[in-house]
């Protein structure tokens, strides 16, 4: 309320009132109940996931969804044990880790080059890679399927002989797919880097990796942590690729996975309420407490900060 | 914004610098383009160009390359005549589509533009609607199915219906797209919002200034000033929906009522009868509609990087 009526504030603090005709509260008041009705609403259905997925089964079916009572931790034992889910974030956790390494130090490397260097070909190289990132996967499937299949592992890196149905295959192509976003951002962001700084580095011969890893990299860190996050939470929640070129159950990220557990937890939606909260906790963990890196990272591509 | 600093005398630091490098960092440089270019171009461009290719043969996938058969446009044919899934699925990729323009895309964008002014617990607000954004649409899925199963959802319970919005053809799609919605608003919300921080804040002053209500001050200044961010939302909203999968994979893997393209290139593979030109057919209607978009989007981003 203070807002609105006392002290005159600044133009910087309120740009789009700037001192016109006197404010009118009753706007205000709608504009308020209107945004609270939207994000109650949101809200709403994974408050009624987390609500259900700690109320006995048997309770719940006796009266009902409506009802008020039946509180339990037991569905999250279950769940956690019937649905694999150890296994699952393990999983997630082999893959999103070097796929989100690999994919930023790839894409720091072409982006350094592309933001250090005036080569004819830089502007058809970012094109050809930020084009990839939009096409649909579904679109290579086949190809890649009968790619990856061709492709002989040891048995030491994949039980399953090939790349597919292995973590490196996986790996691999979220990489591919990731790449063209992260060396636009990170190119974007590298050319605000002067390039006086590489003079002088220049004139002390340091070789262009040292530039690179020394100079370019460091002053790159908020670029890089808000990526990190996204493609995190993108690679965590890739549900296409793994679903489709891991045959192996075990083998699968818990994000795949869920298709499984419905068969696993056959009509208990309370269970699968539970099951649906333990997946969607690491990213919402991560979504509160980075929620600045995750917003400039998925604004990046669009505005360039 | 720093690549003005640049623009002008272009040619000659490139003379310049290029003439600089040793030997060893020629290596390093190519290497940096090099590696990652594999990557995209081997596991991204190749493919797609062979999904092209083999859309105009016949070959079951299993046999080795030389049972491939060039049948011309046999397989466009046969998709547009005899495949009975083909037209419904366009069909709902278009609903898909209008029904997130209209809807979600709509609500994001007045969201967003509600939410730039200096209301009361905005971050909250913004905070709330797009925490669906980081969950897998997959897990979207699950986490409607809650509400929309048959015997044990809420809505169902509300209405005193019997409706199982997952399963019945004739509502299925609808549902799915209100799960959709859910998170799709928020992701727009987020991008036409940062877009709106941008706009110079003497544009409105000066509309202000002329007397401009805040409707009219909207659609006269601030909508044409924000033209890339419109055209990278539209972009983005066609990319979305002709990507549409997981969430109807999810729920019955694109069937009855359900059936989308992508879902269906992905049945002719990994199903029982794996059909490879069939499906390289509609992969290649796939990559052709996205790269008109594409190329809006290039031009778009690219444009804004020169100037």
């Amino acid at each position: 309320m203070s807002m609105t009526t006392v002290a005159p504030p600044s133009p910087r603090a309120t740009p789009a009132k700037p001192a016109g005709p006197p404010r009118r509260r009753g706007p205000r008041m709608l504009l308020q109940a209107f945004l609270i009705v939207v994000s109650v609403a949101w809200l709403f259905p994974l408050a009624w996931a987390v609500i259900n997925s700690f109320r006995n089964y048997s309770y719940t079916t006796q009266h009902g969804y409506l009802s008020f009572g039946g509180f339990t931790f037991q569905n999250y034992v279950n769940a956690w044990e019937r649905g694999n889910f150890g296994q699952g974030f393990l999983n997630s956790l082999i893959i999103t880790v070097p796929a989100v390494v690999l994919v930023l130090l790839l894409a720091s490397c072409t982006a350094f080059v592309l933001a250090r260097f005036n080569y004819a070909f830089n502007l058809t190289l970012l094109g050809v890679f930020l084009a990839a990132n939009l096409l649909p996967p579904q679109a290579l499937l086949i190809p890649i399927f009968r790619l990856y299949r061709q492709i002989p592992l040891p048995e030491w890196m994949s039980d399953s002989g090939s790349l597919l149905g292995s973590y490196w295959g996986l790996i691999l192509i979220n990489v591919a797919f990731q790449l063209g976003f992260c060396t636009f951002v990170l190119s974007n962001y590298m050319k605000t880097v002067p390039k006086e700084i590489y003079e002088s580095a220049e004139i002390d011969g340091a070789s262009v990796w040292r530039q690179y890893w020394q100079l370019t990299l460091p002053l790159c860190r908020p670029a890089l942590a808000a990526l990190a996050v996204l493609q995190t939470t993108w690679v965590y929640n890739e549900f296409f690729w793994a679903t489709v070129l891991i045959q192996d159950f075990k083998k699968l990220p818990i994000t795949s996975s869920l298709n499984n557990l419905r068969g696993q937890f056959f009509v208990d939606y309370n269970l699968l309420s539970a099951g649906s909260v333990l997946v969607a906790l690491p990213v919402l963990v991560v979504f509160f407490a980075l929620q600045k890196q995750f917003v400039s990272g998925l604004t990046l591509g669009s505005t360039k900060g | 914004m720093t690549s003005k600093l640049r623009a002008p005398g272009r040619s000659i630091p490139r003379t310049r610098r290029q003439r600089k490098l040793a030997p060893r960092d020629r290596v390093v440089v190519t290497a940096m383009v090099v590696i990652p270019a594999l990557f995209v171009i081997g596991l991204v461009w190749l493919p797609a160009i062979s999904s092209v290719l083999l859309s105009f043969t016949s070959w079951n996938g299993i046999g080795s390359l030389d049972k491939i058969k060039f049948v011309g446009v046999q397989n466009y044919v046969d998709i547009a005549t005899i495949y009975p899934p083909f037209w419904p699925a366009v069909q709902h990729n278009i609903i898909w589509l209008v029904f997130l323009i209209l809807g979600p895309t709509l609500l994001g964008i007045f969201l967003a533009v509600l939410l730039d002014k200096e209301v009361r617990g905005t971050r909250i607000y913004q905070t709330v609607l797009y925490m669906p954004v980081v969950l897998s649409l997959a897990l979207v899925g699950f986490i409607w199915q809650l509400l929309y199963s048959r015997d044990q959802g809420l809505l169902n319970a509300v209405l005193h219906t019997q409706i199982d919005w997952y399963g019945d053809p004739n509502v299925n799609l609808w549902a799915v797209l209100v799960a959709t919605g859910w998170r799709h608003t928020g992701y727009i919300m987020l991008l036409y919002l940062a877009g709106l921080k941008g706009v110079d804040p003497s544009l409105r002053e000066a509309a202000a200034i002329d007397g401009s209500g805040e409707v009219s001050t909207f659609f006269r200044i601030i909508l044409p000033v924000m033209r890339p961010i419109n055209l990278i939302i539209i972009v983005v909203v066609v990319i979305e929906s002709l990507r549409a999968f997981d969430l109807v994979w999810i729920v019955n893997q694109g069937r009855n009522g359900l059936e989308i393209i992508a879902a269906l290139v992905t049945s002719n593979v990994v199903g029982e009868a794996s059909r490879i030109g069939f499906g390289s057919a509609m992969a290649t209607i796939m990559l052709l509609i996205s790269s008109v978009f594409i190329t809006i989007y290039l031009r778009v981003v690219m444009k804004e990087d020169k100037s």
